[in-house]
């Protein structure tokens, strides 16, 4: 087949043109600087509108604070904040392994046992259904008023999500694949590893995005019943005491580790997922 | 060399045929009843030949094909691949499948995708397997080693499929269509080279395609089936001379040649 290989240069029929090189480039690093600053900007004059308002219209500091007086509380009372994000963050990222370990391996039982998936999914559809402020209390009767509450009630709400997902994921395999591996005479761990888990792999980085940030939210509703640290402790606790500045300030350490967690999987996405065309694109 | 349509071979010497068909027939059961996709195939395939499937869509060309590959079971009759079951050379990894749509893995890369028949098979030694780096350079490939499926085009992904398909060196390359989605340009230029293949590999190709011209080219026998049920309508000799090249298929015999499968495809 080697004397009529197709041609092999992707730039096929182009010419070298540094000066339309140039440009190019010129306008992609515009794009680039503009995604970044549009969104800062924005930020910007959402707070000075914010700030303006809170002076002209003479706003009670605990209706609602100056984003001056928060970023104060941020400044003075960072150490006190770290403190208190400390456990809520041990509880998500635990609530977030455990949870989506479990529902990764229920999801290859349902694939290869279909009565498991039968009798046990609509159980999970059930547990689903709960809102998370109705299965707080009950996991704290359950399990105390330690850190253990806060971690399941995490891990029950990235659950569902991954299981979801992860069984699609090692279902939805083409065919062809399959037959692939017949005529290969491939072992069935053979199809899992290199067939069923990298088909998954898509799915499942969906579904723990998702989870990223619902471990969090997770965590910090857990915590809004008897605790005495933790983020969600702090904003019941700053709430009580029309502590509205503080209250802010703690929303903005919570959400802040959110968004940081949601980054740290994207960007695990982005490197495991590079053959992924639909996620550069 | 040729392919011989045996009704009764007197001395079946099953090791010299790559494959041997008798009487077989395969029928699908669905919820509106039951299908009968090949019925009553006799068929014998030399080792080393090139045989193509020419039929109407629903003739049971890929039926056969499946079933040569052990990937479908015959509802009656017996087959033998290379001699033996056809579950035993699937084991063996006699048996190489170039799928319609290259069937790739997309999270693997060229050379990933070529070396996935070595992986696989649960540790078993592949005596006949062949260094991907050769085969990568017959299909035209070299440099894109590391290129992902979605990188390459149509025609550049089959060839990677035909380069996975020989890595463990088998006797017997079936191939559904693999260059149905192409481009006429693409498909011509690709027919010539897996011709170069099978002229420097030995090993015996049997084709399933729906364009008369492609059978035609390819094939030193044209298999035509017709549908509902499959059958054997006419094993037909392509009476041109060997190497083939795409001019001739301006010649008087082959466009007669053609003229007889587009005639008996009619009535099929």
């Amino acid at each position: 087949m080697a004397n009529h290989a197709e041609p092999v240069t992707m730039a096929g029929g182009f010419v070298e043109d540094a000066e339309a090189q140039a440009r190019f480039a010129a306008r992609r690093r515009y794009l680039a600087w503009r995604g970044r600053l549009l969104p800062v900007a924005a930020v910007i004059v959402f707070l000075l509108v914010w700030w303006q308002a809170v002076e002209i219209f003479d706003i009670k500091p605990f209706i609602a604070p100056s984003p001056v007086a928060v970023a104060a509380v941020l400044y003075t009372r960072f150490d006190m904040l770290m403190t208190n994000l400390l456990p809520t963050a041990i509880e998500a990222v635990s609530g977030f392994l455990l949870g989506n370990f479990a529902a990764i391996s229920l999801a290859t039982a349902f694939v290869y046992r279909k009565t498991m998936e039968e009798a046990l999914f609509p159980i999970a559809v059930m547990v689903n259904t709960i809102p998370v402020v109705a299965k707080a209390p009950i996991l704290v009767l359950l399990l105390g008023n330690g850190m253990e509450p806060k971690i399941a009630i995490a891990a029950i709400i990235c659950f569902f999500p991954t299981l979801v997902n992860m069984t699609r994921g090692l279902r939805d395999v083409r065919s062809e694949q399959l037959e692939l591996m017949r005529v290969l005479s491939a072992t069935p761990r053979e199809v899992f590893l290199r067939i069923r888990v990298p088909n998954a792999l898509p799915y499942l980085f969906s579904a723990l995005k998702i989870a990223a940030s619902t471990a969090v939210i997770g965590a910090i509703v857990g915590e809004w019943i008897g605790s005495t640290k933790g983020i969600g402790a702090l904003i019941i606790q700053s709430t009580y005491n029309f502590d509205s500045p503080l209250l802010y300030a703690t929303i903005v350490v919570g959400s802040t580790f959110s968004a940081l967690f949601f980054g740290v999987i994207s960007l695990i996405e982005r490197r495991v997922l590079r053959w992924n065309v639909p996620h550069n694109a | 060399m040729a392919v011989a349509l045996a009704r009764r071979d007197p001395a079946p010497a099953a090791s010299a045929d790559a494959v041997v068909c008798e009487h077989v027939t395969v029928r699908f059961t669905t919820e509106r009843g039951t299908v009968t996709a090949l019925e009553n195939i006799d068929l014998t395939i030399p080792r080393g030949s090139f045989l193509t499937l020419l039929g109407p869509s629903g003739c049971g060309k890929s039926t056969l094909l499946r079933v040569m590959a052990d990937l479908i079971e015959p509802t009656s009759g017996r087959i033998a691949v290379l001699g033996d079951v056809p579950a035993t050379a699937r084991q063996n990894r006699e048996i190489g499948f170039v799928f319609q749509d290259a069937a790739l893995l997309p999270w693997r890369s060229v050379m990933e995708n070529v070396t996935l028949p070595l992986e696989v098979g649960g540790g078993k030694a592949l005596p006949g397997a062949r260094a991907p780096q050769e085969l990568l350079s017959l299909v035209g490939l070299t440099g894109w080693e590391t290129a992902y499926p979605h990188e390459l085009s149509g025609g550049m992904r089959q060839r990677v499929a035909i380069a996975r398909a020989l890595v463990s060196g088998p006797r017997l390359l079936l191939m559904d269509e693999p260059f149905g989605a192409l481009d006429e340009i693409t498909r011509d230029r690709l027919n010539e080279e897996l011709l170069q293949v099978w002229e420097s590999t030995g090993t015996t190709i049997v084709f399933v395609t729906h364009s008369i011209y492609e059978a035609a080219f390819l094939g030193q026998k044209v298999l035509l089936l017709a549908a509902r049920p499959g059958r054997v309508r006419e094993l037909v000799p392509v009476p041109l001379p060997t190497p083939r090249r795409l001019a001739m298929r301006e010649t008087p015999e082959f466009v007669a040649l053609a003229g007889h499968l587009r005639r008996v495809l009619e009535t099929c």
